[in-house]
């Protein structure tokens, strides 16, 4: 007979090996899966999760979709250390997007090169806006963030699809759906020809970084991770709980309004009624794969990226639906809470005794 | 003119009865104690194998029960890993909706583009044919009536069984019943399950009755806007059925107002239900006593005995 006991401190040990875990057990399950449809499970599984990570150019596109998954999963991690539970993401990431888009789309010939950190400040601001209605409903009339936030994502959505059909569609496309392609001073600098690995890869890739300094060298950080962890001990620190609301959704829109412009402003180069294949919700499975850790966000950013890239190649190569992907990221999560259930817990055998009751 | 406003109200009882049956099903989930935000998973789950069965064996009854049972399935995974494994039940719902997001997707690619035969509406013969309230009454496709029934049954369970009230203990004190000898654990898992079977139901609803296809995350935000009637009902079942119909009078409205042409662009109008959410949730929120009042106690905190 075994038996759970609360551990006195999370295991740190723990905590890093559920999400391995996790992975292990998502590529087994992953194969059996492969195997019910019919494909071989070794030739899909290297697809899938090795292909990827053989070349330059899968190198470059993992980064690529690596960007926006890190830089909102950094931003959502936040929120759901200090038990904020942003789950609109997706509307943030479009709401930048469409916001930080907007200089470029008025501007279409513009050759001025401050467009692009205007654009890139904007895109902060519309997700930061974005945010901010779950945030206002929140503090002020104690309206649940998740469904307001996930209510908004579907409102963007439908934002975005009116303003490329209508008043920001290109006259000179043809009656498709979409802006005008943007100007050469409004795109993001590439640096390898060739490759689609862009500036906004790279800060994506440093942000991390710098959260990682703030949440250990600074008040705020010390704030955060205090809210988190004895909310009661927080309050009477003096650390309100609003304070808390706005700043992490205030941080998390920014990171994915950004990530949406610079979506945007990369690899797509104009608005189109979808320009996400679902990054603010798979973002919300960096974060928790991550461990919610600056560090292990860019880690498990990478991975679910090259799931993402090694989807697109299976669905070419190999015939296999891409929707895999979406089902994989579900698994991925299902056996990572499972886990955790060891860094919180430890199992001990306790010997059952006519005398013990 | 009555011709167009029976119509209209027809089609809102239908809209609103995908909303009754996941909802309906929530509630009993969250009076328990446990928040399943895996209601839009559980509903694309039913709707995709309800289709499915439908389209392999032609009878609309077996893809009701599939759907039924597919939700039910899925919400086991949820009570597994949150009342035996004790993970974050936020989290462990989120979970769940993006994995049943890919898991439909994967199961319906084969049914994309398929079309099967309606489940009709009832007639009864004299009755259904009564001037203006024969078709209100009378004329509605079976399964509106099973919602409704389904609701009132709840009530009737919640407040008059004993059964009913140790689900509500459970869900108000779970230490206190566990104190008592209930079974808090075994009662939370019957009321998941539940939940998921009701969200099986009312997606296998959306593919087999309300538009009898299957497309790729066809239930677009009706399980999160059960989830917000659950709220809005203050977790009383009557309230429910006036909050569904009332989602269900806006969507009909909406449409109505596109097919009029009035000049606003069909997004904005789409945006409607959606935004009607937030309105909602903000009107009922904004008394946080009443929530607290009717809010179960325990509701996302996960148990574990103190012996």
């Amino acid at each position: 007979m075994f038996t759970l006991e609360v551990r006195a401190t999370q295991s740190a040990y723990a905590s890093w090996l559920s999400p391995l875990l996790a992975l292990v057990l998502t590529a087994i399950t992953g194969a059996l899966i492969f195997l019910v449809m019919g494909k071989s499970p070794g030739i899909a599984l290297y697809i899938y999760f090795i292909e990827p990570l053989t070349s330059w150019s899968g190198l470059s596109e993992v980064a690529v979709k690596a960007g926006p998954l890190i830089l909102i999963g950094m931003g959502l991690s936040l929120g759901f250390r200090a038990g904020v539970w942003n789950i609109g993401a997706e509307g943030q990431f479009i709401a930048g997007a469409l916001l930080g888009s907007a200089p470029a789309v008025y501007f279409f010939d513009s050759t001025n090169p401050l467009i692009l950190p205007c654009m890139m400040l904007l895109g902060i601001l519309g997700g930061m806006a974005w945010a901010a209605m779950p945030a206002l409903l929140k503090t002020r009339f104690n309206a649940n963030e998740i469904l307001v936030s996930l209510m908004l994502v579907y409102v963007a959505e439908l934002l975005l699809v009116h303003l490329v059909q209508g008043p920001w569609r290109n006259p000179q496309g043809w009656g498709f759906p979409g802006t005008r392609m943007f100007p050469d001073v409004a795109l993001l600098p590439m640096f390898f020809p060739g490759y689609r690995v862009h500036l906004g890869t790279l800060i994506a890739v440093l942000i991390p970084f710098g959260v990682w300094f703030v949440m250990m060298r600074t008040r705020f950080g010390f704030q955060i991770r205090v809210f988190g962890s004895a909310p009661l001990a927080a309050r009477h620190a003096g650390i309100g709980s609003s304070q808390m609301v706005w700043t992490t959704l205030m941080v998390g829109g920014g990171f994915a309004g950004l990530a949406g412009v610079m979506e945007a402003a990369s690899t797509i180069g104009q608005l189109m009624p979808k320009i996400s294949p679902g990054y603010g919700f798979t973002a919300i499975i960096v974060a928790f794969l991550g461990r919610l850790h600056p560090v292990g966000v860019l880690l498990a950013g990478t991975v679910i990226a090259v799931t993402y890239i090694g989807g697109e190649s299976a669905q070419i190569s190999a015939g296999l639906p891409k929707a895999v992907t979406g089902l994989f990221q579900g698994i991925i999560l299902f056996y990572l809470l499972a886990f955790d259930l060891l860094t919180r817990y430890r199992l001990t055998r306790v010997r059952t005794r006519g005398n013990t009751a | 003119m009555t011709g167009l406003i029976i119509a209209s109200i027809m089609t809102m009882m239908t809209a609103a009865t995908p909303l009754v049956f996941a909802a309906t099903g929530e509630l009993v989930a969250e009076k328990s104690g446990v928040l399943n935000l895996g209601v839009e998973g559980m509903m694309l789950i039913g709707a995709v194998f309800g289709f499915a069965a439908v389209t392999l064996t032609g009878e609309p009854l077996l893809g009701l029960a599939v759907g039924v049972l597919t939700g039910l399935l899925a919400s086991m995974i949820f009570a597994v890993l949150t009342l035996s494994l004790l993970s974050n039940q936020v989290a462990t719902g989120l979970a769940l909706t993006i994995f049943g997001t890919g898991l439909s997707a994967l199961v319906g690619l084969d049914y994309v583009g398929k079309t099967i035969e309606q489940i009709r509406a009832i007639y009864i013969p004299v009755l259904t044919d009564l001037p203006i309230v024969g078709r209100l009454l009378f004329g509605h496709d079976p399964l509106v009536y099973v919602g409704i029934l389904i609701l009132g049954l709840t009530h009737w369970f919640l407040k008059h069984t004993r059964w009913g009230m140790i689900l509500r203990a459970v869900g108000d004190s779970d230490q206190s019943a566990h104190a008592i000898g209930y079974p808090v654990i075994a009662i939370r898992y019957a009321a998941v399950a539940f939940g998921g079977a009701m969200a099986g139901l009312g997606g296998a609803y959306l593919s087999l009755v309300y538009t009898p296809l299957w497309a790729e995350h066809m239930t677009a935000g009706r399980g999160w806007i059960a989830l917000a009637l659950v709220v809005f009902a203050s977790w009383r079942p009557t309230r429910v059925l006036l909050g569904a119909v009332l989602f269900g009078g806006i969507t009909i409205l909406q449409l109505n107002a596109q097919a009029a042409g009035l000049g606003i662009p069909a997004s904005f109008m789409s945006m409607l239900p959606y935004i009607a959410t937030i309105v909602v949730l903000v009107l009922i929120s904004r008394d946080a006593t009443r929530i607290r009042l009717n809010a179960p106690a325990c509701l996302g905190r996960p148990f574990r005995a103190e012996r």
